[in-house]
Order: C-alpha cells, then sequence, then structure tokens
C-alpha cells in the first residue's frame, strides 16, 4: 500500500468524525484539541480496522495523532513492521 | 510531618549540607535523607519501598535487554550477519520478544499492584465480608494487623509509570539502582505526590546542582506560602470542620453548606500548601516537580477542574489507565460492534464512556479503602459524561447568546456552578459515609433557614471571631495571589519589587505563620489530608 492509499483512507475515516474540518491545514489536531478524547479513541480502532494494524498505547504520543501527515507515518510505519 | 520541629530541622540541615558537600555527591545524600525520613516515620517502611524499587529496576532492566537484542536482530539483518529472514520470521521474532516483555511488565504489575492491594484493602474486603456473614448469621472474620506504609499509593504509581514507560519505550532505562531507588523514594513526595514522571524528575534529579539563590530564595518562599495556607487557613479551619462534621444531626440544613465551604477553604490550603512546600524544597535543593495544581477553583466545569486540581494524578490515571483501556482489544472490539450497529456517534462514545467510569472508580478506590470513595468517584465520572451529553446543548446556548456568553458575570456563574457542584460531591469525603451524606443532601434542602447560622453558632464551632477574621483574610489572600497569577509567576513579579517590600512580605510571611499559625492550646498541627492516601 502506497502513501496516497493511505492517506486517502486516513482522511475518510477522519471526515466521518467531523466533516467540518478542514484536515490537510491542521498541524496541531491534539495540541489544539481539534481532536478530543472521544475522537483519538474512534480514529484508533478505526484505522486499526482498516489497515489491519495493531495500535497500541505505546504510539498513542500527541506527535503521532497531530497531522494527517503524522497519522500517515504512523500508519507507514506499522504496516512495515 | 511536614509540619513537626524536627522535620524543620531536618530540612535545614540537608539544605545546608547538601551544598557544602562535593557536587557528585548530592544524590547520594539524598537518597541517604529519604530513607532517613522514611526510617523516622516507621521502622519498617523502607522494606517496602525497596521491594517496590528492586522489583521494577529489575523488571526495567530486562525490559531494556529485550528491546536491545530487537534491536540487535534488526541491524545483524540490515548488515547481512545473518540470514535474511521472511517478513513472517521476522514478525514471529518481534512477537516472541514482545511478549516475554508483556510477561514481565505483568509480572512486575501485579506484584506491586498486589502489595499495594493487599496492605490497602484487605480489610475493606473482610469488612464487606462480615456484612454479608452478618446477614447470615454467621461469624465474623477477625480482621488483619498490616502496616500500611506512609505514601504506598503514590511511590507505587510512581514506579508504575515508569515501568510502564518503558514498556512503551517511551523513557530510558535507568541502569544504576542506587539511583532508580532515588526516584522512587524522593522524601519531599511521598506523603500527597506529585506523582511524578521518571522522564521529567530525572532531567534534574541526578544534576550536579550549584548554590543558586534565585532558586532557593524562590523556594524558601513557595514553602512559607506553603506553611501559611497549612498552619494559618487550613488547620484552623479543620477545627470547626470537624465539629460541623461529627454532629450531623444537629448540624443540618443550613450548616451543610456552610461546612461544604470550609471543606472547600480547608482542603484547599492543606493540599495546595502541602504541595507548595514539596515543590519549594525540590526547588530549594535545585530539583524540577510539575505543578500539580493551576487555579482549580476557577474552573469553568468539572472536566476542567480535574485538569487543574491534582493534576499528576489525572494525567496518571489518562495515560496509564484511561487510553489502555480504550485502546484494548475487548473495548476496540465493542467500537467497532457499535459502529456496525448503531453508528459512528455511539462508537464514538462507548470506549470512552467504559473507560471513564473505570477510570472514576479507580480513582475512587485509590483515594480509601471505603464505599464512600467509590460513589464519590463515581460521582465525578456520572457529571463529566452527562456534561458531554449535554455539550450540544451548551454549544448552541453559546451560539444563540453570544454577547451574554462573552460577559464577566456569565463566567462567574460557570464557575460558582463548578465550584458548589464540586463542593457537593465532596460532602462524600466530607462525612465518611454515604448514608448520612445522602441523608444531608436531603436536609440541606428541607431544613434550611439561614437564621440557624447565627454568630453564637458560629462561635460555637471552636473558633474565636479572631479566627474567623484571620480565615478571612487568608483566603482572601490565596484569591488574590491565584488571580495574579495567571498574568504569570507572582515570585518573579515580587522579585522586581524594590529589597525594602520584597523582604517586607518575606518577614510578614515568615512572622504570619509563626504567630498566627496553629499551634496554641486546643490546636493541634493536623497530618495532611492527602497523607492517609
Amino acid at each position: 500500500m502506497d502513501l496516497e492509499e493511505i492517506k486517502e483512507g486516513v482522511l475518510d475515516i477522519l471526515e466521518e468524525l467531523h466533516s467540518d474540518i478542514d484536515y490537510e491545514a491542521e498541524e496541531k489536531l491534539v495540541d489544539d484539541k481539534v481532536l478530543d478524547s472521544f475522537d483519538l479513541v474512534t480514529l484508533v480502532t478505526e484505522l486499526g480496522e482498516e489497515f489491519d494494524v495493531d495500535i497500541t498505547a505505546r504510539d498513542f504520543v500527541a506527535e503521532n495523532f497531530n497531522s494527517v501527515d503524522r497519522l500517515v507515518a504512523m500508519i507507514a510505519r506499522l504496516l512495515d513492521e | 510531618m511536614f509540619t513537626s520541629y524536627e522535620f524543620i530541622a531536618f530540612i535545614l540541615v540537608l539544605f545546608l549540607v547538601y551544598y557544602i558537600i562535593p557536587k557528585k555527591f548530592q544524590w547520594i545524600l539524598l537518597l541517604a535523607a529519604n530513607f532517613m525520613f522514611y526510617y523516622s516515620a516507621g521502622t519498617f517502611y523502607p522494606v517496602f519501598i525497596l521491594v517496590t524499587s528492586f522489583s521494577v529496576y529489575i523488571t526495567g532492566r530486562i525490559l531494556g535487554g529485550l528491546d536491545k537484542k530487537l534491536d540487535v536482530y534488526v541491524e545483524d539483518v540490515k548488515m547481512g550477519k545473518i540470514p535474511k529472514p521472511t517478513r513472517e520470521e521476522k514478525k514471529a521474532y518481534k512477537k516472541k520478544i514482545n511478549q516475554k516483555k508483556k510477561h514481565w511488565m505483568l509480572l512486575c504489575l501485579f506484584l506491586n499492584l498486589g502489595i499495594l492491594a493487599v496492605l490497602k484493602y484487605t480489610n475493606f474486603a473482610i469488612d464487606n465480608v462480615n456484612v454479608l456473614l452478618d446477614a447470615a448469621g454467621k461469624n465474623s472474620l477477625p480482621y488483619a494487623d498490616l502496616i500500611l506504609p506512609m505514601g504506598i499509593s503514590f511511590y507505587t504509581f510512581q514506579a508504575v509509570g515508569y515501568l510502564l514507560d518503558v514498556y512503551w519505550n517511551k523513557c530510558e532505562v535507568q541502569t544504576n539502582f542506587f539511583r532508580f531507588t532515588l526516584f522512587v523514594s524522593f522524601f519531599p513526595q511521598l506523603m500527597q505526590g506529585p506523582i511524578s514522571r521518571y522522564g521529567d524528575l530525572s532531567k534534574t534529579l541526578y544534576s550536579k546542582h550549584n548554590f543558586d539563590w534565585k532558586q532557593v530564595r524562590f523556594g524558601l518562599e513557595r514553602i512559607l506560602w506553603g506553611y501559611f495556607k497549612k498552619l494559618v487557613i487550613a488547620d484552623r479551619m479543620s477545627v470547626a470542620v470537624v465539629m460541623l462534621t461529627e454532629d450531623p444531626e444537629y448540624y443540618t440544613g443550613a450548616f451543610v453548606i456552610l461546612e461544604m465551604l470550609f471543606y472547600a477553604i480547608q482542603l484547599y490550603g492543606d493540599f495546595t500548601g502541602g504541595i507548595d512546600i514539596t515543590i519549594g524544597i525540590a526547588q530549594v535543593l535545585g530539583i524540577h516537580l510539575e505543578e500539580n495544581f493551576i487555579r482549580p477553583f476557577f474552573s469553568k466545569n468539572i472536566a476542567e477542574y480535574w485538569r487543574r486540581w491534582h493534576i499528576t494524578m489525572g494525567t496518571w490515571f489518562r495515560d496509564y489507565v484511561f487510553y489502555p483501556c480504550s485502546l484494548s482489544r475487548p473495548l476496540k472490539s465493542i467500537t467497532t460492534f457499535c459502529k456496525k450497529h448503531f453508528g459512528m456517534q455511539a462508537a464514538r462514545r462507548v470506549a470512552v464512556y467504559i473507560s471513564t467510569i473505570l477510570v472514576w472508580l479507580a480513582t475512587g478506590i485509590w483515594h480509601g479503602a471505603a464505599w464512600h470513595f467509590v460513589v464519590w468517584g463515581l460521582a465525578n465520572g456520572i457529571i463529566i459524561l452527562i456534561s458531554e451529553e449535554l455539550a450540544p446543548l451548551y454549544q448552541k446556548f453559546h451560539e444563540r447568546f453570544p454577547k451574554l456568553v462573552a460577559t464577566w458575570g456569565y463566567r462567574a456563574f460557570q464557575v460558582i456552578r463548578t465550584f458548589s457542584l464540586m463542593c457537593c460531591i465532596r460532602l462524600f469525603d466530607n462525612y465518611g459515609s454515604v448514608r448520612v451524606t445522602m441523608r444531608q443532601y436531603l436536609n440541606m434542602v428541607v431544613k434550611f433557614d439561614i437564621h440557624d447560622i447565627t454568630k453564637q453558632e458560629l462561635l460555637g464551632l471552636g473558633l474565636s471571631m479572631q479566627d474567623y477574621i484571620i480565615v478571612a483574610v487568608g483566603v482572601l489572600l490565596m484569591f488574590f495571589v491565584s488571580l495574579f497569577g495567571r498574568q504569570g509567576s507572582v515570585r518573579e513579579k515580587i522579585s522586581k519589587k524594590p529589597y525594602l517590600i520584597r523582604y517586607a512580605i518575606f518577614v510578614m510571611l515568615f512572622f504570619a505563620v509563626l504567630l498566627l499559625g496553629t499551634y496554641g492550646v486546643g490546636f493541634d498541627a493536623q497530618q495532611f489530608i492527602y497523607n492517609q492516601f
């Protein structure tokens, strides 16, 4: 799976959570509390389902969730592992 | 213990020796001081803290070793030192290492939480079994005669935090047992926190510290401010609080509201004062501790209150219970199931709701082995979830009346609403009984008569008019210090004033503690409320 495909999948899930956010422009989704704990927990489950990866507490740090690119990088890393 | 003369003498000698000896021995002196402090609190207490330190240290080393083994394997594959494994073989090797890590982590976790559970909750369990035995007409079980080491909840949580951070590769492994024991047993934190993370505390705990007069002065000022809150306000207020809670039959109706207010003042002075002393002592030693309070009584809702009150406990539960629980396989499965059958909005809630209730249940039990703490914890969790559900309604209201929402009056209403709600929940802790608390909730409404609170009744609570004036001035002082603190450090602001003003404030505070502190006849310097946890 290439990065573009991952990005598309990540954006689909994010938009299902909140359709009114311009995710590509956001660089601090967690730090600026654009996503709350409800969103983050759902996001982890959805990403796990979509990409068949196991996101655990180890990966659950703000820097992995702050932007679409960071999310894509984390998924790519987990797929590679 | 912070309020004993022996303790004050102990820290003064420690401060002196700390800056006289060669800097490379400072951390060793601190370790010795920790054990002197802990030994003086209870002869066998050091044994318990050593068991925790040793078990977590060893497990940390094992986890670190397993991570290193995995790194070597990956490196060897990269360098071609071993035959290139297939993707499945690589995955299987990694899984094997991770399984081993998990087993060691769980073993250590169960050992340490087991020690905490046995020492703290055995008699609570026996108590509940006895209720059932009593109902069945059987003989009661005898209570266990167990030692409850001071601060066991705090140092266990601190050590477990390190264990999980190492397990998740979120902090480096400490390879020196004595240094690690210093982290677990750092004496100013043992009684009431803050609960430090290894990654934060280790930055300054082991460093060599030069004598920095500004840091020392700031630390001493903070210690003094802590003693003022504790000895002048909290301990004075506790006299009236004890009277009010000891006789709930008499002190009912309007007195319940008076008690909520008095207890809020006592708890704030006691807990934030204790933390001021703790952080101040560390600052004199050049060690940075995380803040535990950020003007909590100015919060506009309960979720915000818990982000500003006992912060290190809240973030501990968030990082080590709430998120791991929400992200656990069973809850992920429930989330997926809910999304399929009930849609995204239901799925979005379910894991967080279950984890929130579990976290608050754990927070309640952590505070004490009694049902009133369980109910106290659940009440907090349920109100937070109700607020979450009502959030869209508030949002609509805010959008409908933007001018009103922007007013100072509306913000004050939110602050007073949150303060009142927290005072109500705190009654469980205050009365120490679910039954009495529920009865007092009812009485607060049906028997309310403001005329019951007369001057004579107030003076019958063990405090004189002078005491009430001292408390009122103290509360105003705490209020304004909090208010000024919103625009930056109050001590920084004071340090920019002329020498005369600076030292006048310092001397006045010192004499206020000395002359107005509750030491005289009829008073007894109280243990810190959080000491019992």
